[in-house]
């Protein structure tokens, strides 16, 4: 069996990193499912009030969406920008 | 599905080799054509409206109607920054459905949005509340919590930034990997989600947290 360089080595563990980075929006789809699930509750009580509801859900789903976006970039820049493989 | 946006060409001035990005050429495209939107549209207006008239009055009492509502009387002042950046952005976030890289999935033209609405906000709380009242509303509700008040106003730019940047360019991806997979019929669909939806969500999403940030820092 050929040795591993180093390279090939980051590149796989970066992957591996984007992969799990990723595991980091499960928090954010619960989270906005709760949102959701208390605005459609919301609703029900109240129908008049939907425009409102659904703009302050959509704000607060934007706000927690946050953590997630964060995951995603920082998996991207593994991907496409990786700036492990630089130092080598 | 590039990660970085294109080199188009180079730019050279007083010796120094500018590259322009695509993301810098679809943005003057996207000014051209809304400069000369407006340009046609403001043209001759009626007492009674009629034709395009009719659709610019719909979009600017729609425009006021939801600054009104957001944050309170008296904002008539706004309308013009909010209506341009909710048109820029609507359709920045859109032209990927012409063929274009949305300027919106480069980072440079996020933070610099993100970071005028930054520099507005903290003018706004400046002029409202003095300068004793803008710093000293940094040392509230209690005076340890300063530097969390400082990092808190600090990070609203960025998150904002990140938020439109990730989402856009999250949505050019995956589009770049399903297309390479399957590169017909199945795609069409998915458009919708990712640049019709995605798109005018995270413009009214931008221009709402703006206007939520102004009228936060005002009182």
């Amino acid at each position: 069996m050929s040795a591993i360089d180093g390279k090939a080595l980051i590149l796989a563990f970066s992957a591996l990193g984007a992969g799990l980075a990723m595991i980091g929006t499960l928090g954010t789809g619960i989270g906005q499912g709760i949102a959701a699930g208390k605005a459609a509750e919301a609703v029900a009580r109240q129908p008049d009030a939907q425009g409102d509801i659904i703009r302050t859900l959509l704000l607060g789903d934007a706000v927690a969406e946050t953590s997630a976006i964060y995951c995603l970039i920082i998996a991207l820049i593994l991907i496409f920008a990786n700036p492990l493989a630089r130092l080598l | 599905m590039e990660f970085f946006p294109r080199v188009v060409f180079i730019l050279p001035l007083f010796g120094i080799n500018i590259p322009v990005t695509e993301t810098v050429v679809v943005t003057w495209g996207i000014m051209a054509g809304l400069i000369i939107f407006g340009y046609v549209a403001g043209k001759n207006f009626e007492r009674i409206p009629h034709g395009l008239q009719n659709v610019v009055e719909i979009l600017y009492e729609g425009l006021e109607g939801l600054i009104k509502s957001t944050m309170g009387e008296g904002k008539d002042g706004f309308v013009p920054y909010i209506g341009t950046l909710a048109m820029f952005l609507a359709v920045a976030n859109l032209i990927g459905l012409l063929t274009f890289r949305p300027p919106t999935a480069d980072l440079s033209t996020t933070l610099t949005l993100a970071g005028i609405t930054f520099v507005l906000t903290q003018y706004e709380g400046l002029k409202r509340k003095g300068v004793t009242g803008y710093i000293k509303g940094f040392f509230e509700p209690l005076p340890f919590m300063a530097p969390l008040n400082v990092i808190g106003q600090i990070a609203n730019p960025f998150s904002m930034a990140f938020r439109l940047f990730g989402n856009i360019l999250g949505g050019m991806i995956i589009m770049g990997l399903v297309y390479s997979v399957v590169p017909v019929l199945i795609p069409a669909p998915l458009h919708f989600y990712f640049d019709v939806f995605a798109g005018v969500l995270q413009t009214f999403i931008f221009i709402m947290l703006t206007m939520t940030f102004v009228t936060m820092a005002a009182d």
